[in-house]
């Protein structure tokens, strides 16, 4: 049973933002271990679903659940305050502006979030950072300030930042988008590594070979609603409705 | 007409450092109380449920749109009359401390509202709660962003600790009028305690800098 119980669910998602309905009932499932790339035009909503997902955005409507929690519990105030909390924990967010704190060195944003939340000892949450440092290649600016460091450079410790509280799934908002096109590919290595691992994202993305190379399956937004859904190859040899298709010859073509 | 004579400074130096002392022990403690509350009442007037919000921000103007003099005087002499009585020394650095505290509560209150939302939901993400992401994300930020202005207070603070002397507390002024009173040489006193504050001044100055040097490269 538990097995089966989607990682990441969302039914019936509506979100507006005054009287402009930017989420027009979403539904998606992601499976432990599955990878989901979420494209579709800019303002689609893509990236209102993915905050939604981790409570940045409240819905008006449906429901989000996590591994088999619900994450918009209908609790109020105190209560809401540490549910939510907790269930952030158990997600990483990774923004395309990275959202690194920069009063604080690589280390130091990395092992604030295990010590602080989980009561982490600080000598071990300095040996797990130093490993995710090694992991994304980072070592040598374990002292560094963010301001030191490229974009790139800043995206992989945002990661790391992430992966520090060990996650169930990982959530990508347009991880590259802000990046010279020179950076974007350290940082798609990390996510690929994490793929082979086995571990559940969602992405959005406007990389469309990276997410064929990379996603289980692939779902297009358009005005708030999920268009087509299905893997890669699918999406994008054979898509079946026309607004994926002109979306994806202007992607391609360029 | 005399002429000017420095040697009348000499059997009063003693009297001059302990009233430098004064003065430096006033600007520290009311500087530290002025920042810590600068801190709680940006936070209370952003962030408080109106009930707290609200009379903290009535204190602020009141504290803004009255004259230090007259605040000491109300802390010092008005809350006598309630049963409220404070030595010199603590009523002078609670009236400074409070008064500067306003001013440091208006910048820290700016600087929190610069910090970028980015930073926020990037703690939240993680799982901080609204106070933590404050206080361990926030409110550091703007700390150091506004360490400028706060410095600026900080100095001001310094020169109008010497307010605090109408209270009857002995520092460099008052030490500078009584020798005054004693020698009838106020250029030469009045002069040598200007010289001292301006040495005070370079002191707090370097501590500054190294403060906001440090800050420079973690912003
Ligand atoms: N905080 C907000 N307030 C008002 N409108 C918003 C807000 N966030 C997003 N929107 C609007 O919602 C729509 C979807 O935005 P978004 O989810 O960011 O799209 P995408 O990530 O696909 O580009 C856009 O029209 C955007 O202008
Ligand atoms: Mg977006």
């Amino acid at each position: 049973m538990s097995t089966q119980r989607p990682m990441v669910e969302v039914r019936g998602a509506r979100k507006s933002f005054g009287a402009v309905e930017v989420l027009k009932g979403i539904d998606l499932s992601v499976e432990r271990g599955q990878i989901v790339a979420i494209i579709g035009p800019s303002g689609s909503g893509k990236s209102t679903l993915l905050r939604s997902i981790n409570h940045l955005e409240t819905l008006n409507g449906g429901e989000v659940w996590l591994d088999g929690v619900q994450v918009n519990q209908p609790l109020n105030g105190q209560a809401f305050e540490r549910h939510i909390n907790k269930v952030r924990q158990q997600m990483g967010m990774v923004f395309q502006h990275f959202n690194l704190f920069p009063h604080l060195t690589v280390i130091e944003n990395i092992t604030m979030g295990p010590v602080i939340l989980k009561g982490m000892a600080k000598a071990e949450a300095r040996a797990l950072a130093h490993g995710l440092l090694s992991k994304v290649g980072l070592a040598d600016k374990i002292d560094a300030y963010p301001s030191r460091l490229s974009g790139g450079q800043k995206q992989r410790v945002a990661i790391a930042r992430a992966l520090a509280m060990q996650p169930k799934v990982m959530l990508f908002d347009e991880a590259t988008s802000a990046l010279d096109p020179e950076l974007v590919d350290e940082v798609n290595a990390v996510m690929k590594q994490l793929a082979a691992e086995h571990m559940t994202m969602l992405i959005v993305t406007h990389e469309m070979r990276f997410a064929g190379e990379v996603a289980d399956r692939v779902l297009f937004m358009d005005g708030g609603v999920v268009v087509e859904e299905g893997p890669p190859a699918d999406i994008f040899r054979a898509p079946q409705k026309e607004r994926t298709r002109s979306f994806l010859k202007k992607y391609l073509s360029a | 007409m005399q002429g000017l004579d420095f040697a009348v400074i000499a059997p009063y130096w003693d009297l001059l450092l302990i009233g430098a002392w004064w003065t430096a022990v006033l600007t520290v403690s009311a500087g530290v109380l002025s920042f810590v509350f600068g801190i709680l009442f940006a936070v209370t007037v952003l962030y408080a449920p109106a009930i707290l919000a609200y009379p903290v921000r009535a204190f602020m103007w009141l504290f803004m749109g009255t004259p230090l003099l007259l605040q000491l005087f109300l802390i010092y002499f008005g809350l006598v009359q309630i049963g409220i009585d404070i030595p010199a020394l603590a009523a002078g650095i609670v009236g400074l401390g409070m008064h500067f505290a306003v001013y440091n509560a208006d910048v820290i209150r700016a600087g929190i509202v610069a910090v970028d939302v980015g930073q926020t939901e990037g703690a939240r993400s993680i799982g901080f709660g609204k106070w933590q992401t404050l206080r361990y994300v926030v409110i550091p930020q703007a700390i150091r962003n506004t360490a400028p202005p706060i410095g600026s207070n900080v100095i001001a603070l310094l020169k109008e600790s010497s307010i605090v002397s109408v209270i009857g507390i002995a520092e460099l002024v008052h030490s500078a009028q009584l020798a005054i009173s004693e020698t009838f040489r106020p250029f030469e006193f009045y002069i040598t305690a200007a010289a001292l504050y301006y040495i005070l001044n370079l002191v707090l100055e370097a501590a500054l800098h190294r403060f906001e040097r440090h800050v420079e490269v973690s912003r």
